[in-house]
This record gives structure tokens, sequence and C-alpha cells, in this order.
């Protein structure tokens, strides 16, 4: 997501002279922070100033970093210990990890300006930041032990955790900790140059998996447990729009266990002792619903209106050139394709939770927070506080894939909605967990965008192409919300287009329009967003493409190519595929490439039909180049998981409407990727100096494209309308 | 009411509505929060404990049918198997979210506890119904190989 915000990562480069700034705090620790502008050393150093540091470091010799970034499984955690580490030349064996709590001026998103994670913006915004908060930390420490040692800070050394002075004298960074509180901030630590690297670029262990094979205590939102803690579990609107108006909750109270009855604009809540009774008594309520503002087509009747607005002329996109509506009206030939993209649940593993206390004075919240800045200001406002007295305590999350990044805040505004409603009603301030069952998070909203393509190209005598004229219509994901003003111009949502505006290879004429729809159904970026269903277009267009000039879609590809990385992930997948080779009997592939977030990946998707005709995804080979590899084998399993995440989905995954009450309810409806449907997937990454990019995101797009062009290697048709399922291949 | 059961090797008597889900009996009413809520209908596995050694859904088996079977959960498992697939888990970085992980570990030593060198069916027919939404499978598939050979070794 955020893909508009990318070039801003460049010129967002913190300057040094407010970069970093040191403050003594805790008992003999130490603590690095990236400062407020015009704060003193002492603000950070006192009681109750929530300014907290990159980097602490304590006396029993624990490297604790501060991750400004949510971690949803991405490993992004780990690639800023990492940077840490590294520039700290600290042992692997003695880093921690502690999620930073909500302060945007400390822990902004540099690309974002606010305090969030998304865009697979995460290592790139803060490899230098972080890098450099490392780098500091080393050169206070190497100054301490000089002014202890009485020697020069030349003569020092630092190797994985253990200070060393050339006349033999040792410490560790615990031994070292409160000693280095009192040294000064380097204005320019010196960072090292990669091939002074240890960690970067090579391995380091990821920092959770101990805990996440052990069933550790507490670690997801889920998890949190408190004293005198209610769980809360909501009836929401059958059909979205729909606003409660009033509720039976006599059999609903009979549960033991439940305690009270709310109701909030979103639904009405069970509050109960435990989770149980909560479930169990929510559905013995009774509500009554006003649905005059609800949508309440189906998803077939909203699909038609987004093809019907596919014929007509949309919102000029910017990046067209040429005259392709001229080209295409003197063409030879002209095809005209059609197609449609479902709505999709995120479905993360772990459904929505969020605990809340609030007393009246001050709240605090627990939860996998994806845009804390936003989550802050929102709930602040109800409850009526000012920001500062809201604390957000990040957890880890189980999965996102971007429905935690919330515009609207709408499960923090729920909780403390609910909290504020009880304070009112005189009872006594206690900490509320909102849990979210998986039937409500399948039918919750906050999908990918249900979208309609329209391509129309006209061709010379030869199959060349003369023109393309593009329509897309969906909703868009940025209007009406707080992005709007930063995210829309004049009417174009970039998230809607990304991908579809301008596209990577030399086209004689190429034009792009814009339909935004409306519908009460609330949408939200999806894991990669606007390329889930633009790469899906271009890439299957281009091989269908190659098909009309009688080329290889591979060379026509290359043949045609603007980007040099992305020929160079096409070149390094075709090679590792065996593009040339013929393959045996029953087996057939296709090949996509897809920028996104600024990094590159192709894939060859390899298949075969089982009896039933249905396609099993024998082998995913991926070529990435995502700049320098931080840590090659996480970017391994991103793009792993983003395959399969993505291969989910265009296999059998979408939403379906009727009459405006969503028909999936769980995984029995909403079908999981599974086991038996994972392919063997290699991925092959390109060696770089370039600045490091995201891979959380960019191995999801190309993979549909790549099994669509092989379905239609075999069969001689592309699918193009989605999931896979309704054409009988899944 | 009270139900009494073997909780990782502890007997426990627990007062709560004996058709309550063993799932939230074991979150709620013990704190152990290492098994999962991911479906509570049977579909992803993430609930997954040891009944008497056999892999369950615990969000389908209330606390009256566990009454005075030994139940084994993601903080309690241990053995040759479960500590090979731990091993194996770390060593290939399993987890990314990690939310499926209690449950495909605990179907993953059950497998091997039965099955000491599984085939890529076995591991097929045993692991399909723990869904992983960060899509690990290729590496979960292939720490069950290591922790076979782990086993042997
Ligand atoms: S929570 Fe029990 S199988 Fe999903
Ligand atoms: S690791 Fe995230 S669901 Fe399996």
């Amino acid at each position: 997501m955020f893909h508009f915000m990318k070039d801003q990562i460049q010129a967002a480069k913190p300057s040094r002279r407010s970069f970093l700034k040191m403050s003594a705090a805790g008992v003999g620790g130490f603590i690095l922070a990236a400062s407020l502008p015009g704060a003193s050393r002492k603000a950070f150093a006192s009681e109750g100033d929530f300014a907290q540091p990159f980097v602490h470091i304590r006396p029993d010799n624990k490297v604790v970093v501060l991750i400004k970034h949510l971690d949803k499984g991405q490993g992004t955690a780990t690639g800023l210990a990492t940077l840490v580490a590294d520039e700290l030349d600290a042992d692997a064996a003695q880093i921690e990890t502690n999620f930073a709590p909500a302060n945007v001026e400390l822990y902004k998103n540099l690309a974002f300006g606010m305090q969030g994670t998304g865009g697979s913006t995460a290592m790139a915004n803060s490899f230098l930041q972080y890098r450099t908060a490392g780098a500091a930390a080393k050169a206070m420490l190497v100054a301490a032990a000089a002014r202890k040692w009485g020697v020069d800070a030349a003569t020092i050394t630092v190797s994985k955790g253990v200070v060393t002075s050339a006349s033999g004298q040792s410490a560790s960074f615990g031994d070292l900790a409160a000693l280095a509180a009192n040294e000064d901030v380097p204005a320019e630590p010196v960072l090292k140059t990669p091939d002074q690297w240890v960690y970067i670029g090579k391995s380091f262990p990821r920092v959770d998996v101990p805990a996440k094979s052990h069933g550790s205590v507490g670690l997801y939102g889920m998890d949190h447990q408190a004293e005198n803690m209610l769980v809360a579990v909501l009836a929401r609107p059958p059909r979205f729009g729909g606003v409660p108006t009033g509720f039976e909750a006599a059999k609903a109270r009979e549960v033991k266990g439940v305690v009270d009855v709310v109701q909030v604009p979103s639904g009405v809540a069970v509050l109960a002792t435990s989770t149980w009774p909560a479930i169990a008594a929510r559905d013995l309520l009774e509500v009554t619903w006003d649905e005059s503002g609800a949508e309440t087509r189906s998803t077939d009747e909203m699909a038609k209106e987004l093809a019907d607005m596919t014929a007509t002329k949309g919102i000029s996109v910017p990046g067209s050139h040429g005259d392709a509506e001229a080209a295409i009206a003197s063409a030879a030939k002209v095809i005209e394709v059609d197609y449609a993209f479902p709505f999709l649940a995120h479905a993360p593993m772990e459904p929505l939770d969020i605990t809340v206390f609030f007393d009246g004075e001050k709240a605090e919240f627990w939860t996998g927070s994806q845009f804390q800045t936003i989550d802050q200001m929102v709930s602040s406002k109800i409850l009526g506080l000012t920001p500062d007295k809201v604390t957000i305590n990040t957890t880890w999350a189980g999965g996102s894939f971007g429905r935690r990044a919330q515009p609207d805040s709408h499960y923090f505004a729920e909780a403390a909605l609910i909290a504020k409603a009880r304070l009112e009603a005189g009872n006594a301030a206690q900490p509320i967990k909102v849990v979210w069952t998986r039937e409500d998070d399948i039918r919750g909203g906050y999908y990918r965008p249900m979208v309609a393509h329209k391509a129309k190209v006209g061709f010379d005598d030869k199959g060349q192409v003369t023109g393309w004229s593009h329509r897309v219509a969906a909703k868009s994901i940025m209007q009406g919300t707080a992005f709007e003003q930063f995210a829309m111009k004049d009417g174009v949502d970039a998230t809607t287009v990304e991908g579809i505006g301008e596209l990577p290879y030399e086209l004689p004429a190429f034009q792009t329009e814009v339909h935004n729809a409306k519908t009460p159904v609330p949408v939200l970026w999806w894991r990669s967003v606007g390329h889930t269903h633009t790469g899906f277009v271009a890439e299957t267009m281009m091989d269908r493409l190659a098909k009309e000039a009688g080329e290889d879609p591979l060379d026509y590809r290359l043949k045609r190519i603007k980007n040099e990385r992305l020929a160079g992930v096409l070149k390094l997948v075709a090679e590792k595929a065996n593009w040339s080779t013929p393959l045996p009997e029953g087996r057939y592939r296709g090949i996509a490439a897809v920028e996104s977030f600024g990094s590159y990946v192709a894939e060859v998707a390899e298949i075969s039909f089982r009896e039933d005709g249905t396609v099993k995804v024998e082998k995913v080979t991926c070529a990435v180049d995502c700049g320098l590899p931080i840590n090659p084998d996480n970017i391994v399993a991103q793009v792993e998981g983003g395959v399969g995440y993505g291969l989910g989905a265009v296999l059998r995954n979408e939403i379906t409407m009727t009459d405006g009450e969503v028909d999936q309810s769980n995984f029995d409806t909403y079908l999981p990727l599974r086991m038996t449907d994972m392919p063997k997937v290699e991925v092959h990454i390109v060696p770089s100096t370039e600045a490091p990019t995201g891979i959380g995101e960019p191995g999801t797009p190309p993979v549909g494209p790549a099994v669509a062009n092989a379905i239609a290697a075999a069969k001689g048709e592309w699918v193009t309308v989605l999931p896979f399922s309704r054409h009988g291949y899944a | 009411m009270s139900v009494s059961v073997t909780i990782n090797g502890t007997s426990r008597i627990i007062d709560a509505d004996p058709e309550t889900p063993l799932l939230w009996v074991i979150r709620d009413e013990l704190g152990m929060t290492g098994t999962k809520f991911g479906c509570g209908v049977a579909q992803c596995g993430a609930c997954t404990v040891h009944q008497d050694g056999i892999p369950i859904r615990s969000c389908q088996t209330s606390l009256q049918d566990a009454e005075g079977t030994s139940i084994t959960t993601i903080e309690g498992v241990s053995g040759k198997a479960a500590d090979a697939v731990r091993s194996a888990w770390e060593e290939l970085s399993v987890a990314q979210c990690g939310y499926c992980q209690s449950g495909q570990i605990l179907a993953a030593t059950a497998l091997l506890s039965e099955t000491p060198k599984p085939t890529d069916e076995d591991i097929d027919a045993a692991m399909d119904g723990n869904v992983c939404r960060c899509a690990t499978y290729a590496r979960i598939r292939q720490a069950i190989h290591v922790a076979a050979e782990k086993m042997e070794a």
C-alpha cells in the first residue's frame, strides 16, 4: 500500500541535526533516541515520558531494540534488530525486541509522516535510521570504555558484544551501559561500509521464532489477560451500512457469565467474564436494525454496475501517451477483454481483537496496532482525551495482510465507545477485550474492492499493437478517509490504478481511465493492494498480445520492457525455470512479472491438471530484486508466503452477497489455501546494492497471472473472471 | 459443576459449564494462551491439543468430553518427537506470524509419534486440516522431514 508515498522515502531522510539524542534512563541502563526537535536530554529521562528510544542496553547485557513497526509475520522486528546489531557489533544472542509505544515524533514511518506500517516500507524507511542508532550506541560504548581505561578510543575494538582495548582490557556492553549513558551522542556516527557488515545481507536469527514455537504467553492481542477483564462480542449489522436501533437481551443475559449488554453505533456488545459466554450469548440477542442506508444489492448486481461503468468514459489517469482511441479506431484488428475481480477478505489467522482500559482520565489499549498514530487520534477523540493520555501497547499480530491498517480505526473506535458507554452508565473502569469471531472477520467488510477492468487493444495486420485503451472501475480505498487529501488527485485514487496507469512495456499508444464506484461495503488494502488486480490484468494481457504477434511471451516482454531491473528478474526466472526447455507431457507453464512497492518480482508457474479438471500448481519459480537483501532467508520466506497467499485467493476466494448479506462466514465457505494446495516454491534473489525495498507484498501479484497464463497455455483460454473455481479449475 | 481433567500432566478440577469448549477452558480459565482460536468450527486446527496422545480440536471438544482424559497443550508437549519438531521449526524459521504454529507443532508431533518417517503423502494427510494464512506450508513440510531425521539421529 501507499505506493504513492514511495518517493517520499528519499525526501524524508532524517536531518542529522534532529536525529539522535541520547538520554539516561532506567537504572544503570542507557538509551538512545531519535529526539524530538529541541527536546533536551532531560526530557527523555523524566518519569512518564513516553518518548522512548531505539536501543536500550541493560546491565544484564541484553540489548533491546525498540521496534516502531508492527510485526505481523513479515519479519520486521528481526530486520530492524539486524540493522542495530550489525552497526553495534552486538552478539545475536543478546538482542531482544520490544514494540515501541505510540509516539509520532519519535517513531513515525519516514515514508508516511505518521507511525504506521504498510506499503512494504518498513525496512526502506528504517534502513539508515536504525543503523545510525546502532552505530551511535557503539561509539558511546567505545567512548565510555576509553574513559574508564584511560586509553585512546582508536585502540578499542568491538566484536560480538565484547569491547576490547589494544592493551588487553575487555568489557561487555552491560558492564559499560551505565557509563556510556553519560557520553555525548555522536552527531555523525560512522556507519559501516557494506564489506564490514556481519549480519546485513547474510543472516540473523528470527527473534520471534522460539517464542512462537513454544506457545509463549501473551504474544498476541487475542492473548491479553488482565485482572477483572471483561470480554465483549458484538452482534453487527447483517448488511453493510445498517445501524442498530434497539435490542432485546433477556435470553442473552441469562447466560452465566454475562455482565452487560451495550449498544454502540457498530452493533450490540455482550460483555461477559470470559469469551465463551460472550460468544454464546451474542447469538441469543435480538437486534433491530435501521437499514435505510444499507447495501441491499447482490454482488452480481454490483459486478454488473462496475462492468457497465467501464463501458463509459472515466477520469483520465496520469501516464497516458499517444492517442490510443484513434489508433484503435483505425486498427486492423481489435480485441476487448473484460475482467471481474471479487471482494476478498484478508482473513488473518488471528481474527481482530483489542483490549481497552479507560478510567475517564486516561486510556490504554493492547492490540496489534498497525497505524498507531491514527488509532491514537481516533480513540483519544472519542474518549475526550488528549492523544498523550492514550497508551497503545502494540503486540505481535497473527497476520494482517492490510486488515489492521485502518484509516478509520474502526476497531479501536468500537472498543473506545464500549468502554465509554460502560463508564458513563456508572460502572467501575475495567479492562474490556473485544473479540471478533471468524464469522465476524469474514463478514466484517474492509475487503479488497470488487473491480472491473476493460482492456481494448488495436493491432496492425502483423498482430503488433497500435493502441491500448484501458478502464478500471472500483470503489476507492482512499476516498472518504483521512488520506484522501494526499492520496487522491483529481479523482484518481493511486491505489486503484497502481500498475495500470503506465505499463513497464513500450507500447505505441496507451491510456487508462478510472471510475469510482459507490457502496457502503467498506474496502481496504489487501496484501499488494491495486497490484492484486492490475498485475493480473497487465500480465495476462501481455500474454494475449504475444499470442497475437506470434511471439514467445518471455521474448515479447523482454523486447518491449522499459525497466532494466524488471528485465533482470524476468531473465533470471526464465533461466532458473528452464523456460526454453520443453516440459513433459501434461505440464504447462506461465510467466508474469510485476513491480510493486519498488521491488521487482517475476514468477514462472508450472501446472498440471487433476483428473477432475482442477489445476494443480506444481511449482512456482521466483526471481526477486528488492535492492540490497538485508535478510535473505526472510526474503525467501516472504515470497513463499506471498505466493501462497495470492494463490489461495485466485484459486477459490470470493466474498459474495445476496441482497446485501455476505454468503460466506468461516473457513468452510471462504476456503483457505491448505498444505495439499501448496506448490514447491523456489526463490532466487538478485544480488544488489540498490537501496533496500520491501518484500512483504511484492511476492503476491505475479502468481495469479502466471497461473492464468499457464492455464491458457494448456487450454488456449485466459481466465478473466475470478476466482478460478468459477471455471472448474479449483 | 466441576470436571476433572489432566492438563499437561497435572490433574485439575475445573469449575465451569461442562458444555464449554475445551479451547476456552484452557485459554480463559487456565490462562494458557498458546492454544489458539482460529475458526471455532473445526476448520483450521489452530486449537489443536492432544487428548491421550491423539490430536483433537479443542474448539469442538466440550469440557465434559475431556473429563478423565489427559490433555497436552503446546505449553506442555514434550518428548522425542516434540523436541525434534521444535528444533526443526527453529532451525528453518518456520513461523511467520506464528498464530497457527502451536496447532501445526502439535499436529506434526502427533504425526511423527505415529509415523517416524513420513512421506509427503503422510504429511498431506496429517497436516491438511491445519490452516496457515501466512502459507508457511513449504517450510512446515521441510521441517517435518528434518525433524524425522533428527529423531533417527
Ligand atoms: S479453532 Fe478449532 S479448528 Fe479452528
Ligand atoms: S504463521 Fe501465520 S498463520 Fe501460520
